[in-house]
């Protein structure tokens, strides 16, 4: 049967609004900012799904998450059998749900988005989730000891997708964690208002029904070594996801005073630290009225939009592109404008001045015009010369990216990597150079997304067993 | 959860605890240190590993009382339990057979991270010549363990209220002119920043390699936050990763000093709601 012969169904041509705090309520507070879809909500959305046979928007899914099948129960309301579904590739559906870029992924391939907005794929996913959160979630069953054990290094989302399908797979397996908790970027990147911690840590907790050990508090590299895990561990293979998190810098003058922080101090004291229940937790956090954030991507967002809530009087995105080259999400950038953050665009600082007792009063900037397409096909910024002025500001928060951490691989003996320190493996298996060790996320990919870090501790997982089967 | 095995009270402000750790006693070394993190709401803070037993899985701090954390860590007591614990951070000192002898000075409680450093230098066949002082003889601890640690040890008060009257820096003064600059291959210091700032000041007249500890705010201790970073010789390092060691002369101290400062209007906030919570003068106990 082919669609135009079906009973001519009246297609609904936008989404169901996200419910959502009002912009200035929220804009001053932390919890989250959607809100999620109603039951009945839920089930019209899902109802407008045209499931179409060739499942394009499967496609646009790194994870291929089963959609037209898990959209069909949900509007049916079978809610218990779309999360099932879901999780059949899916390992953190209330993650993804949240944040995906579901509108350059899902649904990006979306048939209905040719003409009208694409199914809301994402919130779907969320809601499913979410009531299976609120309803109790069942452990999958597990297969039976095999034996084998295997290590994961860093909890992100690769290494806890990893560890879920190995466990299931009936490894023993054990998380290493330098943090005292586990999520990686889920607990201390992500704001709380865009990624309860709550919703996190159900899905750790998922996993230690599985019987995962999760030992937070051991930085690999430190208390021990990859190679010391195979070894003496005990270990028959290992899994590296130890993610992007070293900080870059402008190498500018003046970076290194106070009230310059990086994007990941600046969220580490707040998400993972609480330090907006200072004094009641103890990790301060100290900000000026003034907040110049620099970077334009989604990392960049989450820290304009978190000085606000901190209480910032003005909080600025400063970015050397244009509004069309932001790399954050739209959803993110327009979260942020209705929220109050002012960009300051075509611009990039080169100096960072201070007082006389070393405290940020401001930034010398220079404007910027686009000139022509660069090899990524965005229209190079050039700088435009005597165009210097003095912005005054007094926090600065660079958010410009990240990379890998050497800790892992300045201890592991013949792992090969790549100029920028990322650990080279096979991205159709994840395996390295090094027998034995795959790796997977950001650390092998540089700064990406959630359902990619996921997909790779997926691929990994399989080929661990694989691995595990034929030693 | 980590055990608290042993408590002693050098003075009532300077504590130590033994505790238990197996993970971080089996492979920590001389230089590295820890964080720790009381309870749920608790900060990061980081301490020096001051000594270890490897057999007994223990690690021993030792922690002066300074603000809102390690009053509360001080209240705390042996059979009691740290939420947090992990290490070793950071890289090890160097240690090697120098050629002449080595000065390792240790102030206030500078003390305790100075130890192990001497002792592996010690048994690295080095003659270690160890300096330890304090503000007064109530606030000294350890001179026994230090004793055995180093060649010799000399020590003093600031007041003179033991053994004798002066700064570390002066009784370092007499060594490098007893002993000659030159013959002197290494001279490292561990205490407060005007103390290490001091030696620094002291040695660099002599043109004296020196090393220091440096203790920079820091949040994960593992290169993730930038926090600690600091300017040595130019270029930005980060002291949890990096260091925490470096080269005395090298070090911008009047960045690593504001930078420390940072937050001492919310440090003393956070002391006076830690005091007054139960309103029962019960210190914050509660
Ligand atoms: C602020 C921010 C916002 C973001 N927003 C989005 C978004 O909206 N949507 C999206 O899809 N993506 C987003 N991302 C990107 C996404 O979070 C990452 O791509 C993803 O988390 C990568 O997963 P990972 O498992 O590779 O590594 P990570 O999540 O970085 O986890 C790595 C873990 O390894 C641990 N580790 C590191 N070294 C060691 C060691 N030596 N020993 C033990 N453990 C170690 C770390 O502590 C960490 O917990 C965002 C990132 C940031 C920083
Ligand atoms: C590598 C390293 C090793 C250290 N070893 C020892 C040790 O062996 N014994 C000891 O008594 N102290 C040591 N310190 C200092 C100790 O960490 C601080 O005294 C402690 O964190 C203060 O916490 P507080 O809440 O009691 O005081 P606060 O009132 O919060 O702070 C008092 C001062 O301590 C410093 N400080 C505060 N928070 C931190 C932090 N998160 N990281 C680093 N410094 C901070 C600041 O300079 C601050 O002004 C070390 C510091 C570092 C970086
Ligand atoms: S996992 Fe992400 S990309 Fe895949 S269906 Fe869910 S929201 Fe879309
Ligand atoms: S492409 Fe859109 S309309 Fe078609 S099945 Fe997928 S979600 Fe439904
Ligand atoms: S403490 Fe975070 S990088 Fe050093
Ligand atoms: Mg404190």
């Amino acid at each position: 049967m082919t669609d135009e012969k079906k009973p001519k169904k009246e297609i609904k041509p936008t989404k169901n609004p996200m419910p959502a705090q009002d912009p200035m309520e929220r804009a001053r507070n932390f919890n989250e900012v959607a809100l999620g879809y109603s039951e009945a909500t839920v089930i019209d959305e899902a109802k407008r799904c045209l499931q179409c046979k060739k499942e394009p928007c499967r496609q646009g899914c790194p994870v291929e998450v089963e959609i037209p099948s898990f959209i069909k129960l949900v509007a049916e309301g079978d809610f218990a059998g779309a999360i099932a579904r879901i999780k059949n590739k899916n390992a953190l559906p209330a993650v993804c749900g949240r944040v995906c870029p579901q509108e350059a992924q899902c649904e990006k391939y979306c048939t209905l988005g040719k003409k009208y907005e694409p199914v809301g794929i994402g919130r779907i996913e969320r809601f499913c989730a979410d009531w299976e959160l609120a309803h109790g979630v069942k452990t999958p069953e597990v297969a039976p000891a095999t034996g084998k054990k295997v290590a994961i290094v860093g909890s992100g989302p690769a290494g806890l997708t990893c560890a879920a399908d190995l466990a299931k797979k009936g490894h023993k397996v054990t998380v290493f964690e330098a943090l005292h908790v586990a999520g990686g970027v889920l607990m201390y990147g992500i704001p709380e208002f865009r990624l309860p911690k709550a919703v996190v840590q159900a899905e750790v907790q998922n996993l230690r029904n599985l019987g995962v050990e999760i030992d937070v508090n051991s930085v690999v590299g430190k208390f021990t070594t990859v190679d010391e895990l195979m070894e003496d561990g005990g270990f028959d293979a290992v899994f590296i996801g130890t993610g992007a998190g070293l900080p870059y810098f402008m190498n500018i003058p003046g970076e290194n005073s106070c009230g310059v922080y990086s994007a990941n101090e600046f969220l580490t004291r707040t998400n993972l630290m609480k330090a907006y229940k200072f004094p009641d937790c103890d990790t301060p956090i100290k900000l000026g009225r003034k907040v110049a954030v620099l970077g334009g991507g989604n990392v960049a967002m989450d820290a304009a939009r978190t000085a606000l809530r901190l209480g910032a009087e003005e909080s600025w995105i400063v970015y050397r592109r244009s509004h069309e080259e932001l790399p954050a999400r739209k959803e993110e950038a327009e979260h942020a404008e209705e929220e109050g953050v002012k960009f300051a665009l075509l611009t990039s600082p080169v100096e960072i001045i201070s007082n006389e007792d070393g405290w940020v009063t401001g930034m010398k900037c220079i404007k910027y015009e686009l000139g022509e397409p660069d090899a990524s096909g965005r229209r190079r910024p050039v700088a435009i010369e005597g165009s210097e002025y003095l912005m005054e500001v007094d926090t600065v928060v660079v958010a410009i990216g990240q990379g890998p951490n050497p800790l892992v691989p300045r201890t592991t003996k013949g792992l090969e990597l790549t100029k920028k320190g990322n650990i080279v493996a096979d991205p159709e298996t994840g395996a390295t150079s090094k027998p034995g060790v795959f790796a997977g996320g950001d650390v092998v990919t540089g700064a990406a997304t959630v359902i990619l870090a996921m997909g790779a501790g997926r691929t990994a997982a399989n080929s661990i067993h694989e691995y595990l089967s034929n030693k | 959860m980590y055990k608290i095995l042993e408590k002693e009270v050098f003075s009532p402000i300077i504590k130590q605890f033994v505790i238990e750790a197996p993970k971080v006693a089996k492979s920590c070394k001389a230089g590295q240190f820890i964080i720790l993190r009381i309870n749920e709401e608790g900060e990061r803070i980081p301490l020096t590993i001051a000594d270890y037993d490897r057999e007994k899985g223990t690690i021993t701090i030792v922690f002066q009382e300074v603000g809102k954390s390690t009053t509360q860590l001080g209240q705390m007591e042996a059979g009691d339990t740290i939420k947090d614990f992990v290490g070793p951070l950071g890289e090890p000192s160097h240690i090697e057979k120098f050629d002449g002898p080595v000065v390792v000075v240790g102030g206030g409680v500078g003390v305790a991270p100075v130890h192990p450093i001497a002792r592996s230098l010690k048994e690295a066949g080095n003659h270690v010549i160890g300096i330890i002082g304090a503000r007064n003889g109530d606030l000294l601890f350890w001179e026994g363990k230090m004793r055995e640690a180093c060649s010799e040890l000399l020590v003093t008060t600031d007041d003179g209220s033991y053994v004798r009257k002066g700064f570390v820096t002066d009784v370092l003064k007499e060594v490098i002119e007893k002993h000659g600059k030159e013959n002197i291959p290494l001279v490292l210091a561990i205490g407060p920043q005007p103390m290490m700032r001091a030696v620094s000041n002291l040695t660099k007249e002599y043109d004296l390699k020196t090393i220091v500890s440096l203790n920079a705010l820091m949040v994960d201790g593992t290169g993730m936050c930038g926090c600690c970073r600091v300017s040595v010789g130019g270029t930005t390092k980060f002291v949890c990763v990096d260091g925490p060691e470096f080269d005395a002369h090298a070090v911008d101290w009047l960045e690593l000093g504001r930078r420390g400062g940072i937050f001492r209007q919310e440090e003393q906030q956070a002391m006076e709601h830690h005091q007054c919570k139960c309103g029962s003068g019960c210190g914050g106990a509660k």
